[in-house]
C-alpha cells in the first residue's frame, strides 16, 4: 500500500475508442488508445514518445477526462476519478499545456484574461487586485513582461504564446500537468529555452509531468522515465537512461537509432535501423503485435497473439515475444 | 581613421553597447490593437461602405424624426374638416400644389408647408406617407432580423455544440424547412395567420400594429432562421475543435462558459454581418407581402403597400410608384453594400 500512495497518477487498462463513420450509417471503433497502464510518481516526469498518430495526445486528454474513457481506471492520489464531483475536484489539480500554440489561445481574449481564465472559472480570486497580482506573478514565472498583459495573443511569437499557455496551466497551482508536445511547434533554439523553463518550474513548484513528444531527444533531457507507444499500445517503459543505453523493444531500437548523436564516432558505429513501410492505420491494426508489419524479427507467433507487457529487468517493461 | 572602400576593416563604433534608452526603443511593440479596431479601420477605407452607411443613417434618422415635426400625419385626409363638406381640391394633388383652403391661407400671408410629393387619392400628404412607410419597413426589417438572429443563434449553437444525435435531428428539421418553397409558405402562412390572429387580437394593444405585421414576424420566426442556424452551427462546429476550448474544459468550464466566452465572441463578426445582410431581405419580403395585400393594415403605410396602392393611378401618377420603389431600392442596396463592406473588413477569410 505504501508504494501505491507515492504514485500521483495511475492509469489501469485505459482504452479510448472513437467511433468513426465508415460509409453511410456504419461506424467502426478506432482504437486510439488500447489497454495502456502506467503510473507516475509525485514529482516525477514521465516522457511519452511515439510517432505521429500513435495516440499520445489521446492518452493525455483521456487522463484529464477531456475524453470519457471507453474503459479502464484513472486513479489520482490514490482515489479513482469516476463521478462528476471527482472530475470537478480533479480539474483544480491537473491541467494541460497544448500542442499548438496558435489554436490554444483564444484570439478574442487579452493575455491577462487567458491566463486568469482557470481562476475565473473556479472563482478563485477574491478581488480584482488579487487577480491582477496573481496574473503578474504567473507572467513572471514564465518570463513574460507585465506590459504584455493587455495585449492579444496574435501579437506574440510562437514561443511567447507557448509561455502564455504555460502560465494559464499554472494559474490554479496544479500538482500535475500533461504537456502535450509543448515544444514541437517551436524553433529548435526556442525549444531548449522552453524545456529548461519546464524543468525550473518543476523544481520550484514541485510539479509532476506527463511529457509528450514525438522525438526522443526532446524528452531525454527532462524525463525520469520514458514510455514508448506504438499504434495505441505501450511497447516499452523504463528509466530514461536505461532506455537510451539498452533499448529492448525492436521499435524503441529503431526510434533511438534515428536520434542524431553529437559524437561522430559513436554515430558511425551505430547502425541506423530504417523502418520499412508506413505506420498502419489504427482503423485496421494488424492482428497480434501491432508492430509486426514493420518488425525485422517478426515470427508466426507475433501475428497470432499480442505480447504482454512484462518486466524484463527491474523497472524495465517491454511488450515483445522475443524478449 | 580613413576607411578604404571595400576594405574589411571593422568600424568599432558599430559595436558600442546600446544605451538603455535605445534598448527601450527596440522592445516597444506596435500599439495594441484589438480585432474590433482593426476592422473599423479597414471599414473606413472602404468608400462604398462608408457612403452606404451614411445613406442608411440619413434614411433611418429621417424616418424616425421627420414624422415628429411634420405638420401633416400619415392618416390625415386634408380635405376633411370636421363640420365641413369634403374639399375635393385636396385629392390627387401633384407635387408642390395646394388645396383650395390652403391657397386662400397663403394669400392671407400664412406659410404653408408644401406637399413635396403631392397627395394621394384620399387627400393624404404623400411625402409623410412615404417617410412613415419607410419607418414601418425599417422597423419590420430590423425586428424580423432580430427574431431570426435570436432563433438562429440559439438553435445553431445548441446544435453545433451538442453534436451527435441532437445535431442530426435539428439539422434534418432545418433541411426540411429549407427545402420548402419559401414564397409560397410565406403567403400561405400569412393568409392563414391573418384569419386566426384577427379575432385573437381584437381589443388588445397589438391590434393596432395589425395582425398582418405580427403574422409577418411569425413567418420570419418560423422560416427564415434556418440559414442563420446553419451558418452559426458551422462556425461553432469548427470553433469547438479549437484547443482553447479544450483548455477551458480542462480548467473545468461548463457548456455555458464555453459558449459565451469562446464560441460566440469568435463568431461575432459572422453574426453581425449576416444580420446586416438579413435586414434588407426582410424589408424586401415585407414589401412584396404588402404589395400583395398581406402586409400592414390600412391606413398604415409601408413602402410595399404604397407601391401597391399606386398601381391604381399608374398612368396619371407614375411617381407614386416610383418614389417608394426608389426608397426600397436605396435601402436594400445600401444595406447590402454596407453588409458586404462589414464582411470584408471583419472577416477577410470569408471573402474569397
Ligand atoms: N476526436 C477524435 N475522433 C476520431 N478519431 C480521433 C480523434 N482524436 C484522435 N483520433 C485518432 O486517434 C489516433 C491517435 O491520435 P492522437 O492525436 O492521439 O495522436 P498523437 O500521437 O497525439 O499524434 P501527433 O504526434 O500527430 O499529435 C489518430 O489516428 C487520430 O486520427
Ligand atoms: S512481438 Fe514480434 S513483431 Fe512485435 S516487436 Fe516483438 S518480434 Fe517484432
Ligand atoms: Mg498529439
Amino acid at each position: 500500500m505504501s508504494e501505491k500512495s507515492e504514485n500521483l497518477v495511475e492509469i489501469r487498462h485505459l482504452k479510448e475508442y472513437f467511433n468513426v463513420n465508415v460509409g453511410f450509417f456504419r461506424s467502426k471503433p478506432l482504437k486510439a488508445v488500447d489497454d495502456v497502464s502506467f503510473s507516475i510518481k509525485k514529482g516525477e516526469t514521465l516522457g511519452l514518445v511515439g510517432e505521429s498518430g500513435c495516440g499520445k495526445t489521446t492518452v493525455g486528454r483521456t487522463i484529464l477526462n477531456l475524453y470519457k474513457p471507453t474503459s479502464g481506471e484513472i486513479i489520482y492520489d490514490g482515489k479513482p476519478i469516476k463521478t462528476k464531483n471527482d472530475i470537478r475536484e480533479f480539474r483544480k489539480k491537473a491541467t494541460m499545456v497544448f500542442q499548438d500554440p496558435y489554436s490554444s489561445l483564444n484570439p478574442r481574449m487579452t493575455v491577462s484574461d487567458i491566463i486568469a481564465e482557470p481562476l475565473d472559472i473556479h472563482k478563485m480570486s477574491p478581488s480584482k487586485e488579487a487577480r491582477r497580482e496573481r496574473i503578474l506573478e504567473l507572467m513572471g514565472y514564465v518570463g513574460l513582461n507585465s506590459e504584455h498583459a493587455s495585449r492579444y495573443a496574435h501579437e506574440f511569437s510562437g514561443g511567447q504564446r507557448q509561455r502564455i499557455g504555460i502560465a494559464r496551466a499554472l494559474a490554479i497551482d496544479p500538482e500535475f500537468i500533461v504537456c502535450d508536445e509543448p515544444v514541437s511547434a517551436l524553433d529548435v533554439s526556442i525549444q531548449a529555452q522552453v524545456i529548461n523553463m519546464f524543468d525550473e518550474l518543476q523544481e520550484k513548484l514541485g510539479l509532476t509531468y506527463l511529457f509528450i513528444a514525438h522525438d526522443l531527444l526532446v524528452v531525454r533531457h527532462i524525463s525520469d522515465r520514458i514510455a514508448v507507444m506504438y499504434l495505441g499500445k505501450m511497447v516499452e517503459l523504463a528509466d530514461a537512461k536505461e532506455i537510451y543505453d539498452h533499448p529492448q523493444h525492436p521499435y524503441s531500437k529503431s526510434l533511438l537509432s534515428a536520434v542524431p548523436v553529437p559524437d561522430p564516432k559513436t554515430a558511425r558505429s551505430n547502425k541506423r535501423i530504417v523502418l520499412s513501410g508506413d505506420i498502419p492505420s489504427p482503423l485496421n491494426a494488424p492482428s497480434g503485435c501491432p508492430f509486426r508489419t514493420r518488425c525485422a524479427h517478426a515470427t508466426k507467433k507475433c501475428a497470432e497473439s499480442m505480447p504482454e507487457l512484462k518486466e524484463i529487468s527491474s523497472g524495465h517493461f517491454a511488450a515483445c515475444h522475443i524478449l | 581613421m580613413d576607411k578604404k572602400a571595400f576594405s574589411a576593416h571593422v568600424d568599432m563604433e558599430d559595436f558600442i553597447p546600446a544605451t538603455d534608452k535605445e534598448k527601450e526603443y527596440m522592445v516597444s511593440m506596435r500599439p495594441s490593437t484589438t480585432f474590433f479596431k482593426d476592422g473599423i479601420k479597414r471599414l473606413k477605407k472602404n468608400k462604398v461602405a462608408v457612403v452606404s452607411f451614411f445613406v442608411i443613417l440619413i434614411i433611418t434618422l429621417s424616418a424616425i424624426f421627420v414624422p415628429m415635426f411634420w405638420p401633416y400625419s400619415y392618416d390625415q385626409m386634408l380635405g376633411m374638416m370636421p363640420g365641413q363638406p369634403v374639399d375635393n381640391s385636396f385629392l390627387n394633388l401633384t407635387p408642390f400644389k395646394y388645396g383650395k383652403s390652403e391657397l386662400s391661407r397663403i394669400e392671407a400671408g400664412e406659410h404653408i408647408v408644401p406637399h413635396i410629393f403631392g397627395t394621394d387619392s384620399q387627400g393624404r400628404d404623400y411625402f409623410i406617407r412615404v417617410v412613415y412607410g419607410t419607418r414601418i419597413s425599417l422597423a419590420v426589417g430590423f425586428f424580423a432580423s432580430i427574431i431570426v438572429l435570436i432563433i438562429g443563434l440559439t438553435v445553431g449553437s445548441v446544435s453545433g455544440y451538442a453534436g451527435g444525435k441532437t445535431d442530426l435531428i435539428i439539422m434534418r428539421i432545418v433541411d426540411m424547412i429549407y427545402s420548402l418553397p419559401d414564397m409560397l409558405m410565406v403567403i400561405l402562412l400569412a393568409s392563414v395567420l391573418k384569419l386566426v390572429l384577427e379575432n385573437a387580437l381584437e381589443g388588445t394593444v397589438l391590434s393596432k400594429i395589425g395582425s398582418n405585421i405580427i403574422s409577418l414576424f411569425v413567418v420570419f420566426g418560423l422560416l427564415y432562421w434556418v440559414s442563420m442556424a446553419r451558418l452559426i452551427r458551422g462556425q461553432i462546429l469548427s470553433l469547438k475543435e479549437q484547443e482553447y476550448v479544450l483548455a477551458a474544459r480542462a480548467a473545468g468550464a461548463g457548456g455555458k462558459w464555453v459558449i459565451f466566452k469562446h464560441l460566440i465572441p469568435n463568431c461575432f463578426s459572422v453574426i453581425i454581418i449576416s444580420t446586416a445582410l438579413q435586414i434588407p431581405s426582410a424589408i424586401f419580403t415585407e414589401s412584396y407581402l404588402s404589395f400583395l395585400g398581406l402586409g400592414v393594415n390600412a391606413p398604415m403605410p409601408s413602402l410595399g403597400s404604397l407601391a401597391s396602392d399606386a398601381l391604381n393611378g399608374l398612368t396619371s401618377y407614375p411617381y407614386r410608384l416610383v418614389i417608394p420603389a426608389i426608397v426600397i431600392s436605396l435601402i436594400v442596396l445600401s444595406l447590402n453594400l454596407f453588409g458586404d463592406g462589414l464582411r470584408d473588413a471583419f472577416d477577410p477569410k470569408l471573402n474569397s
